[in-house]
């Protein structure tokens, strides 16, 4: 993308202050839309929508939602897997016993509950700050998976101890393809991160980011520590949830509360990390780096042997690259891939001259 | 250094903080013991002293940070009890912080933008849309941000992050997001500390300014005498805590007391 | 109420609880002289025993194999100083406890890659089941040797902080990282005793907790309720490490048997964090560590 940003002056802060100033910028969002919604469906067989685009979605959504509390907010958290089973269990629990509720109005209804345990459970936030908080929301973590695995009522007594999604319509077309249900989770994911980046913006945005930088001059500025991280927490909270439920009812189908533990916290936080904190585009970025990974190693392994490795070898060589990242995106870049892009979109600005 | 600055004669005091025996400690240390003070409206006071003569505790005092042990604070003839430190600002107050507490995520633009924050409502839900007063209070307030950027004459890097400024940029960058509060009240924390001389011109020009056009009171702590002289309506001298003298420029530098206390008595 | 049973509860709780006491106490040691969270502490324990797990199944002798256990852990301990700590030396604490969570999960898949992950059996000579008989209540004997051992690591390292000059030094550095630079103390070399330290602390705990549990993945988990541990003994002190743990290991086992009975069981899998919830909200800096002032 070399492109010149030369000669767009703008002649008014309300061009200024539009969500992509830059016209090529506004071009290449649209092409990008016009790719996922138009192109893709055409392109794509099942296997890609089904276990990799819309796991790459749902996921980025769930990223997205952290990305709000950590990145934005600066308030670490551990328990973004019991966010998302949240939304999940509430939205299941309300359509097996309200029949008549669409789908959308349970997804819905599983964000605001699990906004409303996010808010709970960043209480503590008012008191301890930074990675002290980030044990409350281990708290939460452990604590979520233990009460929907106890006690039966969260999954309808089911033997198994899973949910089953209901099948989802809307006005009476069923959704019930991968092409239908990539079309829904793209339409939800695109809404939702036009809000958050609208929020970002906003004054609710900067006030997350003052409380992030230095809470103390926040407050010097009028800036309610209380309500923004409350906030923070509640706004995730309902991502995550709404990513929850996208992932119990369209990615698997079938959901045990195991499926939302420790180490689905620690993957999206990881994406985050090397997304980049703190932008939306970030949430993407990591959300793709963590699910082509695995199989960019898979397909490099049976090339390199020539046979396919174990699946446990790779599953180790995983962790170390994942773990390697993270170190190395927190040493040289801890804005993540979103900020590498960026750079290089300046270099390639003045390409080719270095300054 | 020489510096124009107003003649203040105005016909009426307007007392606009009174701080009237006060007495703060920490733990068994006494950081001000009583300590009498008035902020008259529209003036520029500077708060004086040796190294550790109590003058943080005082601003802190003044702005609502701390509360005094012993005595009372007044602000606009009314008594002000405990605040919540988020309700200072809301109340008038606004201060600059001695070690630069900019928001290091983000530009200058965005810093001064966010001190408008108490001028903003919330609605995450017009604001998540960017949709009528949701965009509307962004453009408004933008355009009241771009004023102080003209202001303080920081056009050219409004968009640079803070991070990235040089040091008397930064100060000013920090004053223009006080500014952004529109405060009655602004308390200076050392503004001049670490500048070069035309720094210090530049940063004295724009205090009188703000005094001026806008008719802000100001508070400042500052070292350099030659600034506290040449800015200053009144002075306050602080030496261990307790108020030794108070006064013009010009009643002060020539108190015996104030000249011990620099100098070191006997 | 069966008095006899709660004591055999209570006691094997405070004996687990000893567990977690030599795990935290590498986080201590560590938190103390460079104030980074090492949340690897976990992976450093698991690989400590994988390794001395391995050597010993491929029939190294005992002292051999603790001694190449020693070094590996020695060396593991200088790469992490030289590829991670010193390049985050300024940041935040969230980014350093980030890092040693991606420490975490590198030093797992390491581990596991070169040395295998089906369960180590590593058997120490010591009887597993044999048990005291006190009254009416059972004492596991294993526990017991792990508690001494345990005790035995604290006094060792109490003496060793409070007599030795790199003992001293360590502790300057723990107090102020400036000052103890301006009476020449070499902060790389310290941190590096430091890890070192922390590394066979974890080669300890290791060895115990995998003749208990067996070695696996599971014990980075486990390990992870080391951070409970030290919110409710605070992070900078040895003895509210020990004594965390034995809270944490005793409320644990308590709250799963007579709570549990109610409740349903697992609880033991949340009890900790909620305890170090309640306790960050009341006394945030623990029962024994240093109140944190913030200045301006």
């Amino acid at each position: 993308m070399i492109y010149r940003e030369s000669g767009q002056f703008k002649t008014t802060y309300k061009t200024d202050q539009a969500i992509l100033p830059i016209f090529q910028d506004r071009v290449a969002m649209a092409l990008l839309m016009l790719f996922a919604f138009v192109v893709i469906p055409f392109i794509a067989n099942d296997y890609w929508l089904s276990s990799i685009l819309i796991p790459f979605l749902a996921l980025s959504l769930a990223a997205l939602g952290l990305n709000v509390l950590t990145g934005y907010a600066g308030q670490i958290s551990l328990g973004t897997a019991a966010f998302m089973a949240v939304g999940a269990f509430a939205a299941y629990n309300l359509q097996v016993r309200v029949p008549e509720i669409p789908f959308l109005i349970a997804f819905i209804w599983g964000g605001l509950c699990s906004a409303s345990i996010g808010i709970l459970f960043g209480l503590p936030s008012l008191r301890i700050k930074g990675f002290y908080l980030a044990v409350a929301t281990l708290a939460a973590q452990f604590f979520i998976e233990w009460l929907l695995t106890n006690f039966g009522w969260f999954t309808n007594y089911d033997s198994s101890g899973v949910i089953t999604a209901p099948p989802m319509g809307i006005l009476g077309f069923a959704i019930d393809n991968p092409l239908s249900k990539y079309l829904l989770v793209l339409t939800i994911v695109v809404l939702c991160a036009f809000a958050v980046r609208n929020l970002a913006r906003s004054e609710i945005g900067r006030a997350w980011m003052a409380v992030r930088d230095m809470d103390i001059a926040a407050e010097a500025i009028g800036i309610n520590l209380m309500k923004t991280k409350l906030i923070a927490f509640g706004v995730s909270s309902f991502l995550c949830g709404l990513a929850g439920a996208l992932w119990a009812y369209i990615v698997l189908g079938t959901v045990e509360p195991q499926a939302f533990d420790i180490l689905r916290s620690f993957e999206i936080l990881f994406m985050v990390v090397i997304g980049g904190l703190g932008s939306v585009s970030g949430a993407f970025l990591g959300a793709g780096f963590m699910i082509l990974l695995p199989i960019l190693l898979n397909n490099l392994g049976s090339i390199i042997t020539g046979s396919a490795i174990s699946t446990e070898t790779i599953a180790h060589i995983e962790f170390m690259i994942f773990g390697a990242f993270i170190i190395f995106f927190l040493i040289v870049e801890p804005n993540g891939l979103a900020r590498l892009w960026q750079i290089a979109k300046e270099k390639l600005r003045l390409w080719p001259f270095p300054y | 250094m020489r510096v124009e600055s107003k003649n203040k004669s105005s016909t009426k005091i307007e007392v606009l903080m009174d701080i009237k025996d006060i007495s703060l400690s920490f733990g068994g240390l006494k950081a001000l013991q009583d300590v009498s003070l008035q902020i008259q409206k529209g003036e520029i006071l500077a708060i004086i002293g040796p190294n550790g003569a109590g003058k943080s505790s005082m601003l802190n005092v003044i702005s609502g940070i701390y509360v005094p042990q012993k005595g009372e604070v007044e602000w606009k003839g009314k008594l002000r009890k405990k605040i919540a430190p988020h309700d200072i600002a809301r109340m008038g107050i606004a201060r600059t912080f001695q070690n630069i507490a900019l928001f290091r995520g983000m530009t200058a633009l965005e810093n001064i933008l966010t001190g408008r924050n108490i001028l903003m409502k919330r609605n995450l839900f017009l604001e998540a849309l960017y949709l009528g007063m949701g965009r509307k209070q962004e453009e408004e307030h933008r355009q009241k941000a771009e004023e102080i950027i003209d202001f303080l004459e920081i056009q050219s890097i409004r968009k640079t992050p803070v991070a990235r400024l040089p040091y008397g940029l930064q100060k000013r960058v920090e004053l223009g997001r006080a500014l952004a509060l529109e405060p009655e009240l602004l308390l200076l924390d050392e503004p001049m500390a670490g500048m070069n001389v035309e720094e210090k011109e530049d940063m004295c020009r724009f205090i009188l300014d703000v005094n001026e056009q806008f008719g802000t009171t100001i508070v400042l702590i500052e070292h350099d005498m030659g600034v506290v002289m040449d800015i200053s309506d009144r002075v306050a001298v602080l030496d261990y805590g307790i108020k030794i003298a108070d006064g013009t420029p010009d009643e002060v530098r020539s108190e015996q007391k104030v000249i011990d206390a620099y100098l070191g008595a006997g | 109420m069966d008095w006899w049973f709660f004591i055999e509860v209570f006691m094997g709780g405070l004996l687990s609880g000893v567990m977690y006491s030599l795990v935290a106490l590498g986080f201590v040691l560590i938190f103390k002289a460079s104030g980074v969270f090492n949340f690897a502490q976990g992976a450093m324990v698991l690989f400590a025993a994988l390794t001395f797990v391995r050597l010993l199944e491929m029939g190294v002798p005992i002292l051999v194999t603790t001694a190449i256990t020693t070094g590996v852990m020695i060396l593991l301990a200088i790469f992490i100083e030289r590829v991670m700590l010193r390049p985050l030396v300024n940041q935040d604490l969230i980014i350093l406890f980030m890092a040693t969570i991606g420490l975490n999960y590198f030093i797992e898949g390491f581990a596991q890659l070169i040395w295998g992950s089906h369960v180590g059996v590593l058997d120490l000579g010591i009887d597993q089941y044999a048990a005291f008989e006190i009254g009416n209540a059972l004492i596991n004997k294993f526990d017991v040797w792990a508690a001494l051992i345990a005790g035995g690591l604290v006094l060792v390292l109490s003496l060793f902080f409070r007599y030795t000059v790199i003992g001293r030094a360590l502790r300057a550095v723990a107090d102020d990282h400036q000052a103890a630079l301006s009476v020449g103390i070499p902060l790389s070399t310290i941190w590096i005793y430091v890890w070192s330290t922390a590394g066979l602390v974890a080669l300890v705990a290791g060895v115990v907790w995998g003749s208990k549990l067996g070695v696996q993945f599971a014990i980075s988990t486990v390990a992870l309720k080391a951070i409970p541990v030290l919110i409710i003994g605070g992070f900078t002190s040895v003895p509210g490490a020990i004594i965390g743990g034995l809270i944490v290991g005793c409320g644990e086992k308590l709250a799963e048997v007579y709570l549990g009975a109610y409740i349903g069981y697992g609880i033991e899998n949340w009890f900790p964090y909620m305890l170090a919830l309640i306790v960050l909200m009341i006394r945030p800096e623990g029962l024994f560590g240093e109140k944190i002032i913030e200045r301006v």
